[in-house]
């Protein structure tokens, strides 16, 4: 959840460098770390990594905006994912996504104008005999229909 | 007397209220004065039956599913009275769709406690790395090559003889790395070893490095499994305090580690060279072929790169023997596959059996059709990238070569099922604009011809001038096909082309036109 995500500070970013950048391909881990801390990979993270492990602006950059995961904006309070991938629409998943886009008031990849949910797609979470899945702040749901969804929405929204 | 209950804490069953399952049975439990232990086990991969609960009886473990928080009460009752309810299976070793399945890399899954060692260790488990260490390492390969075993991720590779070529490279440093990268819809074997059996997976890893002599280890998990990650984790700080990791692994004088690395969110890099840049801190992007992983891998050492189930499925054949393993199957696919049945359908979850089952069975018998009640129009086997086949090819064998001769791919296993509302345009149209998504951009066929595709399909759906467009379609798939770096360019023109191929008439072509373009 947004509220217990640290404010990017200085400091506690080279802190978390300091605890990864020894081990064997340190960029991952260190980026991870900082979107576990601060929720989002500041701006500011890409010089300080660049420079802590020896490597160009560019290429920090070009690692951070290759992967889905890594924000580079925090997100709203929760983050609500919805499986876009085969199983899922095999099992009606793109009237879900429909209908929560249509709840929340924002499309896909945006955050509802409360700031209370980042909607996301995600392809595939594994739950495949179990769909449509769905995970709100790293809880898995599977089996949503309607109800469950509205049910998710309002837990989100309140 | 405890009462000793298994409740999966597996991510599939957590989804459907397991969670609230195991708190439920405490209260109800706690109420009745009932003194109960409850284990959290993996998933035993009936997933329409999940949350599934087991009851430790003297007559074996009594299946109940699927179970809510409300039937906790009257559960517990008829568990203690060892009476009737309207959830209860029975013996949960002896539900048909349990029993008919050959359990070889899934034998322990949703039986032991993924957290313990030593419950691992008293199903059996930590024989295989000691047949290895009494075997010695060249010996070791050689039953892995005699075993006939390929890669389960999908390519189908003989992971024997992978490890020789690792072997054989002579290195100062060499890695074992898993790709858990399981990023195919429809797939979810690889998580559930992970969450269910994890030590399955390090003791394969451990086998696999003392075979080629490697003494660091990866697995690279992908983020969308948190629940893995943290079993992963756990289950290698378990195996060092146990010393299956550690300095001298199976009391050997040979020390293997293993650390667990979460990706994030980048489907390529379940691509094997593209993982090993993501793992090394860069952007996942295919790296060309040759120096192959076996030679150049990670940091540009010596790999073995392995899927998950391939690794988990090497303990049992080091414990029982190459022979035993290969005994299963047909052709050139031995042993046994865990297929993954998915989407619209009744009995979905794991079922693993030796190859040579039809696609029918699978379907229609083991899956018992769709979850709506609706005909099966269409099933996709192998993921994302793998082909759409109609009910008229429900004949083909589950293995390799059958698959690759009717222009498909078993890939990782998992199938897919649709009923009769499917829209194969669309799902074609979905299927390149995935790939327009997921390209790691390296090479143009994949980075440029998605895009196309979505284009081109989108025109064919609007009626736009069909034929021409038609044509273009079948063009571009084949200059993807053969032109692309990797698997995602190369293996997106299957469900494209299978889409048009078997249901013209989603796209408003004539079927006589394909038959004769064929």
């Amino acid at each position: 959840m947004h509220s217990d995500y640290e404010l990017w500070d200085v400091a506690r970013a080279t802190a978390l460098i300091a605890a990864h950048r020894d081990r064997e391909g340190p960029l991952l881990p260190i980026l991870h770390a900082f979107q576990e801390t601060f929720g989002y990979i500041d701006e500011a993270a890409v010089p300080l990594i660049a420079q802590a492990l020896q490597l160009s602006r560019a290429e920090v950059h070009g690692v951070v905006t290759f992967y889905h995961d890594f924000r580079r904006a925090p997100a709203g309070r929760h983050v609500l994912k919805l499986c876009r991938a085969e199983a899922c629409q095999a099992a009606g998943g793109d009237a879900l996504v429909a209908r929560a886009a249509a709840r929340l008031g924002c499309a896909m990849g945006a955050t509802s104008a409360d700031g209370s949910v980042t909607l996301e797609p995600v392809y595939c979470l594994g739950l495949c005999a179990t769909a449509p899945s769905a995970m709100l702040d790293g809880r898995v749901v599977g089996r949503l229909d309607d109800q469950r969804l509205d049910a998710l929405l309002g837990e989100a929204q309140r | 007397m405890t009462l000793r209950v298994y409740v999966p804490g597996d991510a599939g069953a957590v989804a459907v209220g397991a969670d609230d399952v195991a708190a439920a049975l405490r209260a109800a439990a706690q109420a009745r004065s009932v003194a109960i232990e409850i284990v959290r086990t993996g998933s035993r991969g009936l997933y329409w039956l999940e949350p599934m609960i087991e009851v430790a009886t003297g007559a074996g473990r009594i299946a109940y599913g699927p179970v809510t928080p409300v039937d906790a009460a009257s559960l517990l009752d008829a568990a203690l009275g060892d009476g009737a309810h309207p959830r209860r299976h029975g013996v949960a070793d002896e539900i048909p769709w349990l029993k008919r399945q050959t359990r070889l890399t899934f034998a322990r899954c949703g039986v032991v406690d993924p957290r313990s060692l030593d419950d691992y260790r008293a199903h059996g488990g930590g024989q295989g790395i000691a047949k290895a260490v009494s075997l010695g390492a060249p010996a070791t390969i050689e039953e892995i090559v005699a075993s006939g075993l390929r890669g389960r991720g999908g390519a189908g590779f003989p992971t024997g003889i992978k490890w020789r070529t690792v072997a054989q490279a002579d290195a100062p440093q060499k890695y074992i790395v898993c790709n858990a990268d399981e990023g195919d819809s429809g797939t979810f074997a690889d998580r559930m070893i992970m969450e269910g059996d994890p030590f399955c997976l390090i003791e394969g890893m451990a086998i696999a490095a003392f075979a080629v002599g490697a003494t660091k280890g990866y697995v690279y998990i992908r983020s969308e499994y948190p629940h893995a990650i943290a079993a992963m984790r756990a289950a290698c700080a378990a195996a060092r305090r146990g010393g299956l990791l550690g300095r001298n692994i199976a009391g050997s004088a040979y020390g293997f580690d293993i650390e667990v690395r979460a990706g994030a969110g980048a489907y390529v890099c379940g691509e094997e060279t593209s993982l090993l840049e993501s793992l090394e801190g860069r952007r996942g992007i295919v790296r060309a072929k040759p120096p192959l992983p076996a030679h150049q891998g990670l940091f540009g050492k010596p790999t073995v790169i392995n899927n998950v189930l391939s690794f988990a499925s090497v303990p049992i054949i080091l414990a029982e023997g190459a022979a035993f393993y290969q005994d299963f199957g047909i052709g050139k696919s031995r042993g046994t596959m865990p297929i993954q049945l998915g989407g619209n359908v009744r009995h979905g979850g794991l079922f693993e059996t030796a190859f040579g089952i039809t696609l029918g069975e699978l379907v229609d018998d083991v899956g018992g059709g769709t979850c709506t009640g609706r005909p099966v129009r269409a099933v996709q086997v192998g993921g994302p990238l793998g082909a759409y086949f109609p009910r008229a090819l429900f004949d083909t064998p589950f293995d390799y070569e059958a698959f690759a001769a009717r222009d498909g791919l078993i890939g990782h296993g998992g199938i897919v099922v649709f009923d009769d509302s499917v829209d194969m345009a669309r799902q074609a149209r979905f299927a390149f604009g995935f790939c327009a998504i997921e390209s790691c951009g390296k090479c143009t066929p994949c980075r440029i011809g998605s895009t196309r595709g979505v284009e081109t399909v989108d025109r064919i759906i609007r009626g736009e001038d069909r034929a021409a467009n038609l044509a273009v379609l079948e063009d571009l798939c084949h200059t993807m096909k053969f032109g692309s770096l990797c698997a995602l360019g190369g293996f997106t023109p299957y469900p494209v082309m299978s889409a048009l191929t078997h249901f013209p008439e989603d796209f408003g072509a004539t079927p006589k036109r394909l038959a004769a373009a064929e």
